[in-house]
């Protein structure tokens, strides 16, 4: 989901908010996932540190635009390593946002406070390919996901007709307008991969529109790694 | 190159005017460009630009209203989002549509006078 921190989502969509939205909808792990930057997921992380583990876990992630202007979800295992992911994105983006044609970037911390605003143009494509960005989330030791796959737009099906085999992607993502069945119809191709299907949150009112259930030994990033891989027992649940 | 009414275009193409009909008379039209890539229109669209385009979403309008294109053409029966149509009426960016394809709609304009700037 996305916070206040992307220009496209609304203000409102602080981390504290996110997360009260989220537990107030049964959900026990969500991704921070902001267009290009990374700086509310710290915010996120000490917010929830409120909360006992298992009631609320927050995966450090970033929505990446490439230079084919496709989204690639990267989630990550600790804030280090999204980080770090940032400052490649950064390295290769250019522009400066303007609030008033792309909207606000507000950096804040975890009791809503604003820190200051981005400045970067975070609705840009960097110039990195899907092959180079997803190189390097793994090597950072993050996940790759194709982002809402099913959408007209920034999607890696949208923007180059298929999912190429250079790309090497450990799941792919639905957005909450279409079901599996559905998917697996339009896109037989998806076949090939694990399935999650998520909220995409701009709103707080989108939280809980898609949810993956996973069975997994304890929330983190590292178990659904195992499931994405259907490993030890850890699956997806869902149909 | 000369400079093309708006409106000249949109008579001459069969266009299908989504937003923006009261201003198609007094838009002038400098020159065009072609591209589906966000990023590239960025850097390389000129004020006074007529864009054609498959792309059809809200961040289309987003790109006009930075470059201050003339307008945007949506080719090949793409149809806009809903929320594209109500900010291209918030920033006053004329959005038309062709059933035509990007490579016709560009041939027809060139064929106006329309150019590069």
């Amino acid at each position: 989901m996305h916070t206040c921190l992307s220009p496209c989502a609304d203000i409102w969509n602080t981390p504290k908010r996110l997360i009260e939205k989220a537990r107030e909808q049964g959900i026990h792990i969500i991704g921070i996932s902001d267009h290009n930057a990374a700086e509310n997921v710290a915010p996120a992380l000490r917010y929830a540190e409120k909360y006992g583990s298992g009631e609320i876990t927050v995966i450090p992630g970033m929505e990446i635009t490439t230079a084919e202007e496709i989204h690639i979800l990267g989630l990550f295992g600790d804030l280090e390593q999204v980080l770090e992911m940032q400052s490649f994105v950064y390295a290769r983006l250019s522009g400066k946002n303007e609030p008033e044609v792309f909207g606000e970037q507000i950096i804040v911390n975890e009791d809503e406070e604003v820190l200051g605003f981005n400045e970067h143009l975070l609705s840009g494509a960097i110039s990195a390919s899907l092959e180079e960005v997803i190189e390097r989330i793994h090597s950072l030791g993050g996940v790759a996901i194709a982002a809402h796959v099913d959408r007209p737009s920034f999607s890696v099906i949208s923007q180059l007709g298929f999912i190429p085999e250079s790309a090497r992607f450990d799941a792919v993502e639905l957005s909450s307008s279409i079901t599996l069945k559905e998917a697996r119809r339009r896109f037989p191709e998806i076949a090939r991969y694990s399935v999650i299907s998520s909220s995409d949150a701009h709103y707080l009112h989108w939280i809980g529109n898609a949810t993956t259930e996973f069975l997994l030994a304890q929330p983190g990033l590292d178990e659904i790694v195992l499931a994405l891989k259907q490993k030890d027992g850890r699956r997806i649940l869902m149909e | 190159m000369g400079t093309i009414v708006l409106k000249e275009i949109v008579d001459n193409l069969g266009l299908e005017v989504k937003t923006c009909a009261e201003k198609l008379e007094t838009t002038k039209v400098s020159g065009g460009y072609v591209s589906d890539l966000m990023s590239d229109v960025i850097a390389n669209s000129k004020e006074g630009d007529l864009w054609v385009t498959i792309q059809a979403h809200q961040n289309i309008v987003a790109i006009a209203t930075l470059r201050e294109l003339s307008g945007v053409i949506i080719a090949n029966g793409k149809q806009p989002e809903s929320e594209t149509l109500e900010h291209a009426t918030q920033e006053n960016v004329p959005i038309l549509l062709s059933n035509l394809t990007s490579f016709e709609v560009v041939g027809r304009l060139y064929q106006m006078g329309l150019r590069s700037s």
